[in-house]
């Protein structure tokens, strides 16, 4: 198992208390007579922004699945603060989809059917989530017209409205233009720093240097290397994250 | 009987001179039907939606049956609600053959299924989509429901609409629970072959007539209903 190295940009946890280390222990998931998430061994600290990285059919994003409880593992155990992944973890825990799925309602009731949810319907609070994501001026229109870029920013204050304690983001500025993608990342870095810890899936290699404390890289199911950000891009110590960075076919 | 011509015109003139035995059975249709499809939808589209979200053994079994009851037979539903609410059946103490309320309870049995069946598909569709969402928010079932219902709520106007087509149409059921009686339980379809069948061609087809406006308003009024909340995204 692979400990993680502390990072000189690792942000001071604040809301978050160090208690809730997410830990996988032998994970697997299994289908179709392989093992698409592999033994994965990984501990991620409370304070860091973690990126997941690796080629496609890594077991990125099932991993972010496996790690948020939205799926169950074939094996192994996912641990958060040393508990079981159970629906009262979940409940601190906000994931933010490649695809934002957003309901078909208005930007605010899109924020206050999440603040409902969690008995906390105060309009000044969806007022404050749409400010802080920049989508203040937008409030009454249908959530379903806004820009790709827009939306996801949508779903990300619908995220913090749970107020969560860890973020599953997984490639949220995918297909998005710069200037979206510096909004998003902007957002994802103030969140960061109020203490949420946040787990952050690209392929983005310029995004993953901007964002990362930590970065995990993972190969055809296996974790492959967990590390500090500027280890890992400075001198990655797998072939396969070499060849990766190199933009160059990872074949083992 | 009547030749076309003049049939048509003595339809148009009670039409337009709203002529109050005809009003009284459009009324009376629109009653019977509108009531059934609102106890339809307050029974099938929970009952769809929960089953859209259910994953229990048996399911597809579920889902098969409830498609095949949207082909019940008017004519077996009256036959079935005729033997239930006569004087020997086990609801004769009610005292409901031969009224409106019988009418009622006939077409809410043949238009539940259409409901549940329709809005089982509706719903499964959109929960496909917001599934991982609504995991990922921790909703209850009755949560995850309520919010799918909601945002579905134009697609499932035309599942109310094909409901309310079921009932006004049908004829096989009210005529064998309702009895057909004039200024009791005669409605438009009931009244369309009584009247055809006495030769009486002008009632009849200015309650075809009616029953055609009704059934095309309706869809327009639905339609267009849907295209702007289309045009606006909410569907």
């Amino acid at each position: 198992m692979l400990e993680l190295a502390v990072s000189s940009r690792q942000a001071a946890p604040a809301a978050v208390s160090s208690d809730i280390v997410g830990e996988t222990r032998n994970l697997v998931y299994a289908a179709g007579g392989r093992n698409l998430v592999d033994n994965i061994d990984l501990r991620v600290s409370s304070g860091s922004l973690t990126v997941v990285m690796g080629p496609n059919g890594a077991g990125k994003s099932l991993l972010l699945r496996l790690m948020h409880g939205l799926i169950a593992p074939s094996g192994g155990q996912v641990l958060w603060g040393g508990r079981s992944m159970a629906e009262e973890i979940r409940l601190r825990q906000a994931m933010v989809f490649q695809r934002s799925v957003l309901l078909r309602r208005s930007v605010a009731a899109n924020i206050r059917f999440v603040l409902k949810l969690r008995g906390k319907p105060a309009p000044a609070r969806v007022d404050e989530l749409l400010h802080e994501v920049g989508l203040a001026e937008r409030a009454g229109q249908p959530a379903r017209l806004l820009s790709g870029g827009e939306q996801q920013r949508l779903a990300l204050a619908r995220a913090l409205a749970v107020e969560p304690q860890v973020m599953f983001m997984d490639e949220p500025t995918v297909s998005l233009d710069p200037s979206a993608i510096a909004s998003i990342e902007s957002i994802v870095r103030r969140v960061h720093e109020r203490g949420v810890k946040i787990i952050f899936v690209t392929h983005d290699l310029g995004q993953a240097r901007r964002l990362a404390d930590d970065v995990v890289f993972l190969n055809r199911g296996r974790l492959v290397e967990h590390t500090a950000a500027d280890r890992f891009f400075a001198d990655p110590e797998s072939r396969a994250a070499r060849d990766y960075l190199a933009g160059r076919l990872v074949l083992d | 009987m009547q030749d076309f011509s003049e049939a048509f015109g003595l339809a148009f003139r009670l039409v337009f001179t709203a002529d109050a035995d005809l009003l009284e059975i459009i009324l009376l249709s629109l009653r019977v039907s509108l009531s059934a499809v609102v106890i339809a939808c307050a029974i099938g589209l929970p009952f769809g939606a929960a089953l859209a979200i259910a994953r229990f053994p048996g399911r597809p079994a579920v889902i098969i049956m409830l498609n095949a009851l949207m082909g019940l037979p008017p004519v077996v539903v009256g036959l079935l609600i005729y033997l239930l609410l006569s004087n020997a059946g086990p609801l004769g103490w009610l005292e409901l053959l031969y009224t409106p309320a019988a009418m009622i309870i006939a077409q809410t049995v043949l238009v539940t299924p259409i409901v549940a069946a329709l809005s089982r598909e509706v719903v499964e569709n959109l929960y496909n989509e917001y599934a991982e969402q609504f995991r990922s928010l921790c909703l209850t079932r009755r949560q995850a429901v309520r919010a799918l219902l909601w945002d579905a709520r134009y697609s499932l106007l035309t599942v109310g609409l094909a409901g309310f087509g079921r009932a006004v149409a049908e004829v096989g059921a009210v005529i064998i629970v309702g009895g057909n009686i004039d200024h009791l339980t005669r409605v438009m379809t009931t009244a369309i072959a009584l009247e055809t069948s006495k030769g009486d061609l002008a009632l009849a087809l200015a309650l075809g007539i009616v029953l055609v406006t009704i059934a095309l308003s309706v869809n327009a009024a639905v339609m267009m209903l849907r295209m702007t909340a289309s045009r606006y995204a909410y569907a």
